[in-house]
């Protein structure tokens, strides 16, 4: 009897809290959906803006470059971030590059290949060059790691250097820059993709065309793999998204990126 | 007076039986109804793409471009085969043996202290099981065997030893069911220990050791964790043993956060296949076991 009253009470108060559960513990004023390449820098300038704007909040969420561009189309976000290129049905919303950032070929530190060309590491991801020794490396099949169908990165790899060729099927597949970074960081006969900010001291990035993989070169353009970071948005930005977009743009804006590792649209 | 009351409490009584065994009723149809709910959406998210592009060539086809629209997912479902299978290849001898050794060759001390701790290797999370296979096993199989490392083989290993605490806790109680008459009686007989096992203990188990041995699949086929972590992910249909591969439940788990469109379509219509694969394999599994309950 007295369980059943017991059983009683906790149903009376999980009723009365459970619309309680899904209301919002803060104020949303903005929200930022996308690419989960930009999501890291874009929660910077979100904490760096709200800083600046005590009262006002902006909520920045993942999802990827296709549901950020989705979401901005449906009204859900008021800014959709993107790590590739709009395409097709995509192109009518109004885009604004908010940084640069550049992707790196990696392979293993001991590797004793330093550069190749362009076209080699398109043979290389189609399959088609297989082993190594054709590049004055070791006599060893080279172990290709690609991202997932659907990634913002593999996406603008598929672009920049793949162009209609498939990234062939047998490659070893992660569904992230850090395990393609730990994999190749693992075996020593490995290549792999990487945004360029996530370079670290396990791998060691290739030279593309003559030219290593740093900002002097991009900057000056003899290192072709740069990709755009894009905020999209129903029509020319106003109010509240136009302040943030306006912060993200000047100088303090992009000084911010620059030291999280990556480049400034100047 | 002290009638009525007595009465009144009993009324009271039943009222309450009765809304309990209502209250239970909700719960219990509630768990079949989620089950329902899964199936349905599953289903119908899953199967408008299959007819779509042809069952034939999302069942058949060999490549996996879903950018271009080609969903092709037999080197998937070959990927989940080989996997399961290479798990079962080194889960089934390790396990058996251990299953054995637990009810026929060991003190009842011993069994005390191994059966718990196998029984303790189902709770380890499968991303451990995974993160050990990437650190150790992994730069082992490169090392020793060549190739990337992250391979069926690996994959085989490390789901082997996930399904050995359900083939071993499930063959020692089937193994323990079988009546002391028929191990006393083939003793008598002078058979040795091992002839009874072979002979007498392992076919009256049967059903029972087989069973488990089907509930091990079904965990291999449907671990998705480790396998991406150790399988490689390759959408291709594997040459060796050391070539990397891709489950049905790696694909869907690999590509789910950033797919949209026809891409999700098709990952649930992933779901479906491996839906069914799994629902042969429970109903194999519950007939060899009913005809185990009718077993004297």
């Amino acid at each position: 009897m007295t369980r059943l009253r017991f059983a009683r009470i906790l149903l009376a108060i999980g009723v009365a809290f459970f619309p309680a559960c899904r209301g919002d513990r803060s104020q949303t004023d903005l929200t930022l959906a996308g690419s989960t390449s930009i999501q890291p820098f874009a929660d910077k300038w979100a904490e760096v803006f709200m800083e600046k704007h005590p009262g006002l909040g902006v909520n920045v969420q993942g999802g990827g470059s296709s549901t950020g561009i989705q979401a901005c189309k449906s009204g859900a976000c008021q800014i959709g971030m993107s790590s590739r290129e709009l395409k097709g049905d995509e192109k009518d919303l109004f885009e604004i590059v908010v940084a640069r950032d550049g992707l790196a070929v990696i392979v293993h530190p001991s590797n004793p290949v330093r550069g190749v060309k362009l076209a080699e590491v398109k043979q290389i991801f189609s399959g088609d060059l297989k082993r190594w020794n054709y590049l004055g490396g070791p006599d060893r099949p080279i172990t290709v790691v690609t991202r997932e169908e659907g990634s913002g990165t593999r996406g603008a790899f598929q672009e920049l250097v793949m162009g209609k060729t498939r990234i062939f099927r047998g490659a070893i597949t992660e569904d992230s820059n850090g395990t393609v970074r730990e994999i190749v960081a693992q075996d020593p006969y490995a290549v792999g993709f990487i945004s360029l900010g996530l370079v670290n001291e396990q791998v060691r990035s290739l030279d593309l065309d003559g030219a290593a993989a740093n900002e002097e070169n991009i900057l000056n353009g003899r290192y072709k793999l740069v990709r755009p970071f894009l905020f999209v948005s129903m029509g020319e930005p106003a109010g509240l998204a136009k302040e943030f977009v306006d912060f993200v743009l000047s100088a303090e804006g992009q000084a911010l990126i620059k030291k999280e590792g990556l480049l400034p649209i100047k | 007076m002290a009638m009525k009351t007595k009465k009144r409490g009993k009324n009271r009584l039943e009222r309450n039986d009765r809304l309990i065994r209502l209250a239970l009723l909700v719960v219990a149809f509630s768990a079949v109804s989620v089950l329902l709910v899964i199936t349905i959406f599953i289903v119908q998210q899953g199967t408008p793409i299959m007819f779509k592009y042809g069952l034939k060539s999302f069942l058949a086809g060999g490549n996996w471009y879903p950018s271009e629209k080609v969903f092709g997912l037999w080197p998937m479902i070959v990927g989940s085969l080989f996997v399961t299978a290479g798990a079962l290849v080194i889960g089934i001898p390790f396990g058996l043996a251990c299953a054995i050794v637990l009810t026929e060759f060991s003190s009842k001390n011993v069994r005390r202290v191994i059966k718990p701790v196998v029984e303790l290797l189902a709770g380890i999370p499968s991303v451990v099981y995974g993160f050990m296979g990437v650190i150790i096993l992994v730069p082992f199989i490169r090392q020793t065997f060549g190739g990337p490392g992250l391979s069926i083989l690996a994959a085989s290993i490390v789901l082997g030893i996930m399904i050995l605490p359900t083939i071993i806790s499930i063959s020692v109680d089937s193994l323990q069911a079988v009546p002391p008459s028929y191990r006393e009686g083939s003793i008598a007989l002078g058979a040795t220990r091992w002839q009874t096992v072979k002979m007498v203990l392992f076919p009256a188990a049967r059903s029972g050791i087989i069973a488990s041995i089907i509930l091990g699949m079904g965990r291999a086929i449907g671990e998705t964790m480790a396998t991406i972590m150790i399988a490689g992910n390759a959408a291709e249909i594997p040459r060796s043993l050391l070539a990397p591969v891709r489950t049905l439940t790696s694909n869907i788990a690999l590509e789910m956060s950033y797919a949209t469109g026809e891409h999700r379509e098709a990952l649930f219509a992933t779901g479906v296949i491996l839906f069914v694969i799994i629902m042969v394999l429970n109903t194999v599994a519950n007939a060899t076991s009913s005809r185990r309950r009718r077993q004297p």
